[in-house]
Formats: structure tokens, C-alpha cells, sequence
């Protein structure tokens, strides 16, 4: 009886392993082979009068307004989802939507991963602000570039520095200690800062380096823009970078920058456009941090549409391809009329230039579609 | 049990296959959770591969958690997980035990039991988040006003915070198993202690405490299992930073509340893979946990 129940249980053990067995490789497997051809293909997804994207959640508000109005003028439904530029990237890859958005351009393994050539559309730009906390202090405070690095970098740890008072002559600052303020999730944003300070600082740039997620060496981490601002607000001595449209909305101080030209540019919309007004490469993928622009606000970046360049794969229509590329014109010229009510800064006119060349370059079966 | 073999009982086939039908269904139902947990810890496995071959054991120890030069380690994230965890039962369980004494001894029946009964529980039927939420704006000012009595720096933030919030979380699981099993002792017991002049006080320690450890032990296990793998409260009052805690003041950062951040944005396969690997190590600390407290209420268990 007990050799028997233990052949039994043994048995029952081999069983349940295998079936786990089957079950993870099985899903692992059917998620391998997806890339390519997809069952879910956007050739599918009802009629060509409705357009799918996906990616950045910092876009989401402009494209909004944006795909309504283009609604009304031309009847083309877009539905966006606001998952994250890497989530848009992701699903761009699958061919499950017919354009993403980044605010970074593609790593070089999401380029392999892609397979084919991914054409870069700016669709705005959006500047990122020092805010912080200093109830007392009236007067804007000014930064410069190594005075920035160092307070993230944990080196100077209270208000009333020798390096900050250098650089605000005549302005009381507090003896409060520092807090920074850092994002805890992964974000364009972060990607924006940190190529700004990686570009101006070299101790930044061995020490911890840029991207969506680093190993910040000082401050607490906050979920989002809104965590960031949270964290700032309820801190007193708080500094952290946020979105110049969270800073508006929620009324909070924010720093004066000192740019590559030596001045000091206060963020907002003007700013943030006259730094992409210049040379800009074909491909439009370039970080603006640091800008060469006189009068424009170093810490600032693109936000881009990602479109496959040749618009012929998974049966997609030649219709369908010509409504995509249509939004997007309308999108970079008329469309750009709704950036400042929103906070965003509106394309220069270099970036335009750029970005109707871009589009000009999608083709179908070979041949341009504009 | 012999004598039942002997008796022949006339079943109709029907009975027979019903019998057997059931008893079919009722395994293969249980062996299929069995199979959908094995498989889980399959696909973990499988998935933090590459992150397994780049780091192996130094994964466990590494002190840095850095994505842009591709260099991880879980040791600030473990320290976090089991600091906040175990901090939020010791505070929560004075309470947890208080509550469940007073409602399985003093007031087992009534209204006024009823109510006391139905709060606690809905502490646990709270979402998470609204947890944090409330930790966000409303505990966080007061251990901030704290920390400027102690002279610490004053986030507010940290440690100490999410433990306290945690520790309001986990007491209604340790506190309903606790008052379940102290309304099983036999009032027999209790009356034989009373008749021999013991007032309640001595009872409940003499008496009721020792009769229901293990029940007492197996709440307060689960409560540790519930802290461990909490994300959404804690990420919020943590502080997210990848420093090692070096007060309970300090900010710091748990495994889950990692995983819940970075996931979405985890571009690179290595990155990905070590926040897998990052999930797979907290499974294993939640197993080897819960096999260390079954062990534990083993030794306490009166037969």
C-alpha cells in the first residue's frame, strides 16, 4: 500500500510538472514568433476611417484636442493610448497600431527590434523646469548648469550654499537643507534632464549617465509628474524637474536657467520654441538639451509620431496609409495652433521644415505618398 | 475499520459514478492551481535567464541598481521589503492581538461586537491606493512634524511611514483569524481554570494564549505575507530611491514598489529581465517566509 501511493504521488508530481511545464512554453513561444504577422494586424480593425496609436502619456492631452478637431474637419477617427512612450514603441513593433509616439528617439536594440526603417515626426516640444520650494524667496532664483549637476548630485546640500548665493547676488536665501525631488518610474522627462546634464556637467555624465530610469545618487523618488510635484510642494527646501505645463497648473516657482550663451532664459513657450530653431539633422533625431540657440531654454526636448517608412505591411490600404500621413501635415501646420493653449511649445520653423521632409519620405510599394 | 469492510451496502451505478465524478473534478480543479503556480514560477524563471547568466548570485548582494550602465542588484530593494514588512507586524500586532482578544473573550456576541467586527474587516476591504493616497497627504505632514522634533531631515517620507501604514493594513488579518481562534476554546477549560479561583486576566494568559498559539502564530503569518508583497501604498510614502536606509527616518525603496514603477518604461532585455529576476527573488522570500512560520506553528501547535 505505501510503495503503491508513493508511485501514485510521483506520478501525480510528474503530471502537474509537465503541464507547467507545456503551459509556460507554450505561452513563451506564441509570444516569440509574434513580431511580423500578427493576427490583430490595423488592416483589420474595422474600416480606414479609424487610425490606432499609442506612446507617450506627456502628448496625450495635445493630441487630444487635436485628433477632435481633425475629427470635425474630416470625419477621420483617431483613438490614442496613453501607455507610455516605451508601451507605444512596444506595440509599434507588434503592428498593432499604425503610429506610436516617443519622447526619446529609438534605442539602437528597439531600431533592430523594429526590423525596418521607423521615420521620427516631431510633433511638438515641451520644456522640463527646476521648481522648488522656498516660500520666503520672492525673487526667481537662478541656476547655473554645474550648480544644477551639483545639487543632484547630493554635493551641496543647503540653500544658502556659497555656489548658490554666487549666482543670486542680492537674493535672502534660506538656510534649509535640500531635498531633491527625482522621478521613480521611468520617463521622457527623466530622459530629457539627464541628457541636459550629462551634455553640461562630466561628472554627471560618468557618474550616472542619462536615460529613462538612472541611479539617481541623491533625493527621494515621486510616481509621475504629479508625484514630482507633490513631493516638491509638501517639502520645504524641495527642488525637482518637472513638465512646464505641470509647474503652470499647479502654480509653483520655477528656476531662471543660464544656457550655453550665458543667458538666463525663463522657461515658458517662446523659450522652449526658439531652442529647436536650429540646425537640425535630417532625421530629426537630436536631444535639445543644451541648446546652441540664443534666446532658447536649454532643458527642453521633441516629442515624436513613430510610422513605419514604408507603409505597405500586414495589407494595410494605400487609403489608410494617406489619411496617417495627412493627420500628421495637419498635424505640424494647422494643428500647431493648439499648442499654447495647452502649454506646449509649438514646432519652430526649422522643426517644420524638417518634419514635412520626413513625412514626404514615407512611401507605399516604393513611391511617396504626399 | 474493518467492520465497515465486511457490511456490503447496495449502491445503484448512479450513486457510484456520482461519487466517482465528484471526486475526478474536485482534483483535477485542485492539481490545476497546483499547475498554475508551478508554471508561474516556470515563466519566472525563464524570462530573468539572461539576467541570471549576467549576474548570478551577485544579483542577491549587488548594492547598485543602475539601467543605463546595465548593472543590477537587489540588496538596498530586499533590505526595504523585509525592513518595512517586519516593522509593520511589530507595530501591528499589539493591536492585532488586542483586538482579537477583545472581541473572541470579552465580547464574542452583541452589537456593539458586530460593529467592532465589521470595522476591522473593512479596513482590509480598502483599496490600497486610497491608502496611500491618505498616507500621502495626511500621515506624511504628521511624521514630518515628527521628524523636526527629532531634528532628522524632515521628508516626511521614508521607511517609518510605510510601515506605519502597512501596520494598519495587516491588522485585520491577523485580528480575525486571532478572534476566531480564541472563540474555539472549550469553555470547559476556561470554567475548570475559573473554579479554581483564576481571574480573567490569568485565564486569557494561562489558558486561552497557550490553547490558541498556533491560530494566534497563523494570522500573524499572514499579515507578514500581505506587508511583504504590498506595492501601491508603499510606493507612494517610500521615497523610491535606491540608497541603502541608514535610519528607519531614511527613504528607501521595496522590491514590488521597483517592479511597479519600471516595468512599463524597461527598455532593454537585460533591464527587463532583472526587474523579472527582481519579481522571481520576492516569490522566493514570500516561500521560504511562509515555510520558516508553518515550521514555527508546528513547534507551538497543542495537539
Amino acid at each position: 500500500m505505501k510503495i503503491k501511493s508513493k508511485i501514485k504521488n510521483v506520478f501525480l508530481a510528474v503530471l502537474v510538472l509537465a503541464f507547467a511545464g507545456s503551459i509556460t512554453t507554450g505561452c513563451n513561444g506564441g509570444s516569440g514568433n509574434n513580431t511580423g504577422s500578427d493576427s490583430t494586424s490595423t488592416s483589420k480593425s474595422g474600416d480606414d476611417e479609424t487610425l490606432l496609436g499609442a506612446g507617450s502619456t506627456f502628448i496625450y492631452p495635445l493630441f487630444s484636442k487635436q485628433f477632435s478637431v481633425y475629427n470635425q474637419l474630416t470625419g477621420l477617427k483617431i483613438n490614442y493610448q496613453s501607455i507610455g512612450s516605451g508601451g507605444g514603441i512596444l506595440q509599434l513593433t507588434n503592428k498593432t497600431v499604425d503610429f506610436g509616439d516617443s519622447d526619446a528617439p529609438l534605442t539602437e536594440e528597439q531600431a533592430q527590434k523594429m526590423g525596418v526603417p521607423v521615420l521620427h515626426i516631431p510633433m511638438c516640444s515641451g520644456a522640463v523646469v527646476i521648481s522648488y520650494n522656498l516660500p520666503e524667496v520672492k525673487d526667481t532664483v537662478k541656476l547655473t548648469p554645474d550648480v544644477i549637476a551639483d545639487i543632484f548630485l547630493g554635493k551641496i546640500t543647503k540653500w544658502d550654499d556659497a555656489k548658490i548665493i554666487a549666482v543670486n547676488p542680492g537674493v535672502k536665501l534660506p538656510a534649509t537643507s535640500i531635498v531633491v525631488a527625482h522621478r521613480s518610474d521611468g520617463s521622457g522627462t527623466t530622459n530629457i534632464f539627464t541628457d541636459y546634464l550629462s551634455k553640461v556637467n562630466d561628472e554627471w555624465q560618468s557618474k550616472v549617465g542619462k536615460g529613462t530610469s538612472v541611479n539617481w545618487p541623491a533625493g527621494l523618488g515621486g510616481k509621475g509628474n504629479e508625484g514630482v510635484s507633490g513631493l516638491i510642494k509638501q517639502t520645504p527646501g524641495g527642488i525637482g524637474y518637472i513638465e512646464l505645463a505641470y509647474a503652470i497648473q499647479n502654480k509653483m516657482a520655477y528656476a531662471k536657467i543660464q544656457n550655453k550663451s550665458g543667458n538666463y532664459i525663463t522657461p515658458n513657450i517662446a523659450s522652449t520654441s526658439a531652442a529647436s530653431n536650429v540646425q537640425l539633422p535630417a532625421d530629426s533625431k537630436i536631444f535639445l538639451g543644451n541648446t546652441d540657440a540664443a534666446e532658447g531654454y536649454p532643458i527642453s526636448g521633441f516629442t515624436w509620431a513613430l510610422i513605419y517608412q514604408e507603409q505597405n505591411y500586414n495589407n494595410r490600404s494605400r487609403d489608410r496609409a494617406q489619411n496617417l500621413l495627412k493627420l500628421f501635415w495637419w498635424n505640424i501646420n494647422d494643428g500647431q495652433q493648439y499648442c499654447e493653449g495647452l502649454h506646449y511649445a509649438p514646432l519652430s520653423p526649422a522643426a517644420v521644415t524638417v518634419a514635412e521632409a520626413i513625412l514626404k519620405s514615407a512611401t507605399y510599394d516604393g513611391k511617396p505618398i504626399l | 475499520m474493518d467492520v465497515w469492510k465486511s457490511i456490503k451496502i447496495k449502491r445503484s451505478l448512479r450513486q457510484i459514478h456520482t461519487e466517482r465524478f465528484f471526486k475526478t473534478s474536485l482534483v483535477l480543479i485542485a492539481l490545476s492551481i497546483l499547475v498554475l503556480v508551478v508554471a508561474f514560477m516556470f515563466t519566472l524563471i525563464l524570462q530573468s535567464m539572461p539576467s541570471l547568466k549576467a549576474f548570478g548570485a551577485s544579483f542577491l548582494f549587488g548594492k547598485t541598481w543602475d539601467p543605463v550602465h546595465n548593472i543590477y542588484g537587489t540588496y538596498p530593494f530586499l533590505l526595504g521589503t523585509l525592513l518595512t514588512s517586519f516593522l509593520a507586524l511589530i507595530i501591528s500586532i499589539p493591536f492585532s492581538f488586542a483586538v482579537a482578544i477583545f472581541l473572541g473573550e470579552y465580547y464574542p456576541r452583541g452589537w456593539f461586537s458586530e460593529f467592532l467586527k465589521n470595522s476591522i474587516e473593512l479596513i482590509a476591504a480598502v483599496p490600497s491606493v486610497i491608502y496611500g493616497f491618505w498616507g500621502l497627504f495626511v500621515l506624511v505632514p504628521m511624521v514630518r512634524s515628527l521628524e523636526i522634533k527629532l531634528g532628522v531631515m524632515p521628508y516626511g517620507i521614508g521607511i517609518f511611514t510605510s510601515a506605519l501604514i502597512l501596520a494598519i493594513m495587516i491588522i485585520p488579518y491577523a485580528a480575525s483569524l486571532g478572534r476566531e481562534m480564541i472563540r474555539m476554546v472549550p469553555s470547559s477549560l476556561k470554567e475548570a481554570a475559573y473554579s479554581l479561583g483564576a481571574t480573567r486576566y490569568e485565564i486569557i494568559r494561562s489558558v486561552i494564549l497557550p490553547y490558541s498559539k498556533s491560530g494566534l502564530l497563523a494570522g500573524v503569518l499572514l499579515s507578514l505575507g500581505r506587508a511583504l508583497g504590498e506595492t501601491m501604498a508603499v510606493t507612494m510614502v517610500i521615497g523610491n530611491t535606491s540608497l541603502i536606509p541608514k535610519s528607519i527616518f531614511d527613504p528607501g525603496n521595496t522590491m514590488a514598489s521597483v517592479i511597479a514603477n519600471e516595468f512599463t518604461e524597461a527598455a532593454s532585455t537585460l533591464y527587463l529581465s532583472s526587474l523579472i529576476e527582481l519579481g522571481l527573488v520576492l516569490f522566493l522570500v514570500t516561500v521560504v517566509i511562509n515555510l520558516i512560520g508553518k515550521k514555527i506553528i508546528k513547534r507551538f501547535t497543542t495537539d
